[in-house]
């Protein structure tokens, strides 16, 4: 029942103890789990944008210094000064040794034609009138074409400018889209002489072609990790640069470019192995071309879930650590409370023992009186008797024996009233403890001397262990040595014979321990709580009054100190004695 | 021992009648008186050597209020206190207001004897003292007379 209680306080301590401990521990855990993947996935986002910023930047930047160039050479140079290879020849030399990535330079003419080439291919006299690039650029003043395979089937891609020189109206009016023209018009009618120079200047083109190479060296540098990629396409999604995972430059990449607006757009979608993955997009190249970066964000966030496994086995160990620190301290309380039960209920039972023991000895001694009064009387009628068969009359008598034998019987029996009752008001006529200075030590020796030869006779060894230890102390040697005296006589009676005794003898904090341990059948429970109660006896009609012990208790309740018993867990009874140490004052 | 005079207190009548007659038959000046007070009254006319006193004795002067008075009237006389119980403190105090002995009851006859006979060479030895005391006294001033002796 008890240990039931026990059982159910332990496992409601553990569980209160747990949830208080752990419930912060895992929301402090989970919150982290999702705020820090969320934070991540943002910090990724922005990464992947800034990145396509700055790459579509450099991108720009590239175009524009290229553009720069071929505007200063055009505008520094007569079409007549440049149609001359060998002038061309020098101009490219300072061009690629200044800004490099120059493929080829061409001089094209208002009609289409290529008027003068530096490069690696046989590009002179051919004409571009047809094609659309030579409109754009004679409508717009410059170009940036796609990639594309041109006459020479390579990928590449080239800018081109236009220069005016001297008035020639009629070239550029012929060759031009009306819808394309009018737009352009529009757009460049920036005051209300804006478009003069159109009729009244004739144009050329200075043409460039650029390395493609060096334009996917910058974009390679975008791309991170094992899963990073980096690439250009064209607004039909055609690949401009070469992707590292998904298609060689002109073939048509598997993207929809509408999904990206202005400026840089950053969506999440099925990459070409099925994973989920990052796109950022950013326009460039008058928004022609979209760079486009794109990474799966699980590489990126190898570190977090490196972090998070950490987090989780930290968490785990905290978890554990108390859980087991919870479970030991529990254990250990109530097992502590369940000594401090067993040792209240063993002084609570002590407690109704000397009660008890108190009680019986008020109702002892008002006996006692009852009893000695009586027998007081008898006693003196009987001596008077005595007294009066002792006279001569009497001394003729026939039955004078009878009458002397009877009366030394009823004598003899009072005697024996009087020794009961005087045992129960203490054996000693002198029952205040004395003070006086005493060796516990010599005491029990004395006592076990007095004993010596009845313990030899029934073939009983007194072992002893008298600690060093022990102080002289204020107490009351002759009650003391009846208590040893009750509890070896009670030892030697409860072996019989062939057995041992053991005395012992230790100081433990202000008390002397006294303990005699005995090898003889041991008692029962009802003896135990009951062998400190006068009369309780177990020894046979006469030969016991059942008053030593009690008297012993007396004694040392008087003392203050205190005498229990328990079994010998091997076999046989331990009596304890416990003496308070008095230090003897100073004579 | 037919020079002593004792007196037995006991509220016992029993017990007081039959030591009295036990005394007497060994020519012992026995007086026996059942409580306090006729002890006190019966001391007014009678010196004594011994009193043997029962200390409890219910309604009236118990054996220690008697002992009192016994000691202020007869400092001399000795008392033998008797105590039918264990109330060993009571005897105790007895003692330390200047009582001989206590006995416990029942007692034997023969142990009583002893414990007179005890009682008798204390209070011999305390009157010897006393004349020694007196008769220094005389010698060194002659014709004084003692208080004592004029009470007497």
């Amino acid at each position: 029942m008890k240990e039931r209680l026990y059982r159910s306080l332990q496992q409601k301590s553990i569980a209160l103890t747990l949830v208080v401990s752990l419930a912060p521990l895992l929301i402090l855990g989970a919150t982290l789990y999702h705020q820090f993947e969320n934070t991540c996935r943002e910090k990724t986002r922005e990464q992947i944008s800034y990145r396509a910023q700055a790459q579509a930047e450099a991108i720009d930047l590239f175009l524009k210094e290229r553009t720069a160039i071929l505007n200063a050479m055009a505008d520094t140079h007569t079409f007549q000064h440049m149609i001359d290879t060998q002038n061309l020849t020098r101009i490219f030399e300072v061009m690629n040794a200044r800004a490099g990535a120059f493929v080829d330079l061409g001089i094209i003419d208002n009609t289409g034609t290529h008027r003068a080439y530096v490069g690696p291919y046989d590009l002179r006299g051919r004409n571009y009138i047809d094609q659309p690039w030579f409109n754009e650029v004679m409508i717009k003043g410059h170009y940036k074409s796609d990639v594309y395979m041109g006459f020479r089937q390579q990928p590449h891609f080239i800018i081109a400018v236009r220069r005016h020189e001297n008035q020639q109206a009629w070239i550029l009016r012929a060759t031009i889209d009306p819808n394309r023209l009018e737009e352009i018009i529009r757009s460049a009618r920036i005051g209300r002489t804006g478009d003069a120079y159109l009729v009244n200047q004739q144009a050329w083109i200075l043409r460039a072609t650029i390395d493609p190479n060096r334009l996917e060296e910058i974009i390679r540098s975008a791309r991170i990790g094992r899963t990073g990629d980096a690439y250009l396409v064209n607004r039909q999604g055609v690949f401009q640069t070469r992707s590292r995972f998904e298609g060689a430059v002109l073939s048509k990449a598997n993207l929809d470019t509408r999904q990206f607006g202005g400026r840089i757009t950053v969506i999440e979608m099925k990459d070409h192995t099925g994973e989920d993955c990052l796109y950022a997009g950013s326009w460039l190249n008058d928004n022609k071309w979209l760079l486009v970066i794109n990474q799966q964000p699980l590489e990126l966030l190898s570190r977090l879930f490196a972090l998070r496994q950490m987090e989780m086995v930290i968490i785990t160990l905290g978890v554990l650590g108390i859980v087991a620190t919870t479970i030991f301290t529990t254990r250990l309380v109530i097992n502590r409370l369940k000594r401090t039960d067993l040792e209240m209920i063993e002084l609570n039972a002590q407690l109704v023992q000397s009660d008890k023991l108190a009680a019986l000895g008020k109702m002892a001694a008002g006996v006692a009186h009852e009893i000695n009064n009586p027998l007081a009387v008898i006693l003196q009628k009987t001596g008077w008797m005595e007294d009066l068969l002792e006279e001569e009359d009497f001394q003729n008598c026939e039955n004078l024996d009878e009458f002397q034998k009877s009366i030394a019987k009823i004598e003899e029996h009072v005697e024996r009233a009087r020794k009961v009752v005087h045992n129960m008001l203490g054996y000693a006529r002198r029952m205040e403890p004395r003070q006086e200075d005493v060796d516990v030590n010599d005491t029990i020796q004395q006592t076990i001397t007095l004993l010596e030869n009845h313990a030899r006779i029934n073939n009983i060894d007194i072992q002893i262990d008298l600690a060093d230890s022990i102080p002289i102390i204020a107490s009351d040697q002759a009650q003391l040595q009846q208590v040893f005296l009750n509890l070896l006589n009670n030892a030697i009676d409860a072996i019989g014979s062939n057995g041992s005794i053991d005395v012992v003898s230790l100081r433990e904090d202000d008390r002397i321990v006294v303990r005699i341990k005995d090898d003889g059948p041991g008692l029962s429970d009802e003896m135990i709580r009951k062998i400190f109660d006068p009369f309780y006896t177990t020894k046979e009609p006469g030969k016991g009054t059942g008053l030593g012990l009690w008297v012993s208790h007396s004694i040392m309740a008087k003392m203050g100190g205190n005498i229990h018993v328990k079994n010998n867990p091997d076999r046989g009874a331990i009596f304890t004695v416990e003496i308070p140490i008095v230090i003897p004052e100073k004579k | 021992m037919d020079y002593f005079s004792i007196l037995v207190v006991d509220d016992e009548v029993d017990f007081l009648e039959t030591l009295v007659k036990r005394l007497q038959k060994r020519n012992i000046d026995t007086v026996g008186v059942t409580s306090g007070e006729k002890a006190l009254e019966t001391m007014v006319n009678k010196r004594f050597d011994v009193v043997i006193l029962d200390i409890k004795m219910p309604g009236g002067m118990d054996g220690i209020e008697t002992l009192r008075e016994i000691k202020r009237h007869q400092p001399l006389a000795e008392v033998i206190l008797l105590t039918g119980h264990g109330s060993v403190e009571t005897s105790i105090e007895g003692m330390k207001m200047g009582a001989f002995d206590y006995l416990l009851k029942p007692i034997k006859l023969e142990d009583l004897m002893v414990k007179l006979g005890e009682a008798f060479e204390k209070k011999d030895l305390q009157e010897q003292k006393i004349r020694k005391a007196r008769i220094k006294e005389l010698i060194r001033f002659p014709g004084r007379v003692f208080q004592q002796e004029k009470e007497e």
